[in-house]
């Protein structure tokens, strides 16, 4: 164990380095440029043995992982917004031949207009690509989730490739104390990167990435998908080892301060610190207040999240991600797990903190105030915070 | 059924078990008392679904090609593309409604 101060992008090049990652085929985009680039310096000063592949697009990128992972070599890359984007066609490709690859991505804004800034619009725009995705609250778990990614990812009953979010600047360039484990222990975790599916060997020819009629097409998509059920177990089963060997906690959702709350907030990513600074004040003040943290997004922990606030009044889902046309993808897909569930608490939208917007403790606070409302009167399903109505309604005219 | 984890076929072969018989609408028959062996439709088949077969119990066109290989349509690969109606110099093949 070695603590080092770590910029995110620099904790998972880390946790390149500590799985004995052997091929990374990068192409460097703000905010995850600093990932090649610390990669690259941990090869070329002989700290790390690995295969370094610079491309000429992130479409190459993932296309040069899937080759390096059809090998059997344990494959890492990363990206964002823009990037993920056009990788959109591979990434049903690397999931569809079940290749564990693990992705780091420094979740930004999408175009238009340019914004470079902190939202997670990227990835939940990929939530339907049969990734597992994970997100981190700060550096020392942008590293310990890309760890876990590997170990469920390479998992014999999951082989699907996974991806590990944190917030473009506020973690990718922010730099954290951050506990880098020993190769030892985390070769103890992930096992040594060894061939657990059938690769590319010239002993033994096979067809990668087949052509397949109606006839079949559907079984390998249900495969996917029954792989993905499982992953939930698996996921859980990763916790619980990365907890009895390096000593830290993660759950798929875990509570704070939630017990008797009448209200309860949900959020996802670095805001959550934030969020429980808000939920710490709220308590002070006698206020009846909690917070659920997700950590894992697909598979979406349903049957958890409904365990957890199903005793609420009010759930808050804060969501850094709008579907034009609908709601946030946590409250959606909130609002979804309670289908066929009798006994249900109102379930508001709060949307905030788009291309780097600031989220403050003020913001959680407004939140709060205005879920706290809807106890006594209708109010707007889906609210923004901390936006300029005025000024859309100059050019859009009213809601 | 059987299928394999992310597609990876192990065998060689497996086009061979897909079947296109059944994406016919129309169908060739070859009328062989006009077929003078040329060979043409079986050089020009895309899937290859016609086969050369020994000829000695076929109706022949001429006694004199007897000896020659004849062409036979396998009608399990055969998708009914007409190509080798097109091309048939003697118009031996007719291109019949499938019927199922």
């Amino acid at each position: 164990m070695v603590m080092m101060m770590l910029k995110g992008n620099e904790a998972t090049a880390y946790a390149a380095k500590v799985a004995k990652v052997q091929v990374i085929p990068a192409y460097p985009i703000t905010p995850s440029t600093l990932f090649p680039e610390k990669v690259s310096e941990l090869i070329s000063n002989g700290e790390m043995k690995a295969e370094f592949i610079p491309v000429e697009s992130e479409h190459s990128a993932l296309s040069a992982a899937i080759g390096a992972a059809a090998t059997g070599a344990r494959t890492m890359t990363a990206t964002a917004s823009q990037g993920l984007a056009l990788m959109h066609e591979v990434l049903f490709i690397a999931s569809g031949m079940r290749l564990p690859i693990v992705m780091a991505i420094g979740n930004r804004a999408l175009s238009a207009p340019v914004n470079i800034w902190a939202e997670q619009q990227d990835t939940i725009a990929q939530r339907d690509s049969g990734w597992l995705q994970f997100y981190a609250e700060n550096n020392q778990e942008a590293l310990d989730l890309s760890l876990i990614a590997f170990r469920v990812a390479e998992d014999k009953r999951v082989l699907l490739p996974a991806m590990m979010g944190m917030d473009a600047f506020v973690l990718t360039h922010t730099m954290e104390p951050v506990d880098v484990p020993d190769e030892s222990l985390v070769e103890k975790y992930l096992g040594p990167p060894e061939q657990k599916y059938p690769t590319l060997n010239p002993s033994q020819p096979s067809t990668f990435g087949a052509f397949v009629f109606p006839e079949h097409y559907m079984e390998f998509r249900y495969s996917q998908f029954v792989a993905m059920e499982h992953s939930k177990k698996v996921i859980d089963e990763a916790f619980e080892e990365f907890k009895n060997i390096f000593g830290r906690e993660y759950r798929k959702v875990s509570g704070f301060m939630n017990e008797d709350a009448d209200i309860l907030l949900i959020s996802m990513g670095s805001m959550t610190g934030t969020a429980r600074e808000a939920i710490r004040k709220l308590r002070e003040k006698g206020e009846k207040v909690g917070l659920i943290k997700l950590s894992v997004f697909r598979p979406f922990p349903k049957e958890e999240l409904v365990e957890i606030t199903k005793n609420a009044r009010i759930v808050a889902v804060v969501d850094r991600n709008i579907s034009i046309g609908f709601a946030g993808a946590i409250f959606t897909e909130l609002v979804a797990s309670y289908n066929n569930i009798e006994k249900k608490p109102k379930i508001l939208n709060f949307i905030l903190g788009l291309g780097g917007r600031d989220i403050r403790v003020e913001d959680y606070i407004e939140i709060y105030n205005r879920a706290k409302e809807a106890e006594n009167r209708g109010v707007k399903e889906i609210q923004w915070i901390n936006v300029d109505e005025d000024a859309v309604y100059e050019v859009e005219g009213p809601l | 059924m059987k299928i394999t984890r992310g597609v990876v076929i192990t065998e060689p072969g497996s086009t061979a078990l897909e079947e296109t018989g059944s994406w016919r609408t129309f169908k060739p028959v070859i009328k062989y008392e006009k077929c003078i062996r040329c060979m043409i439709c079986w050089n020009y088949c895309p899937e290859p679904a016609i086969e050369k077969q020994p000829g000695e119990n076929y109706p022949v066109a001429n006694p004199k090609l007897v000896k020659m290989e004849i062409p036979v349509i396998n009608y399990r690969y055969c998708k009914g593309c007409g190509i080798c109606v097109n091309e048939c110099p003697t118009k031996a093949i007719d291109f019949v409604r499938e019927e199922k």
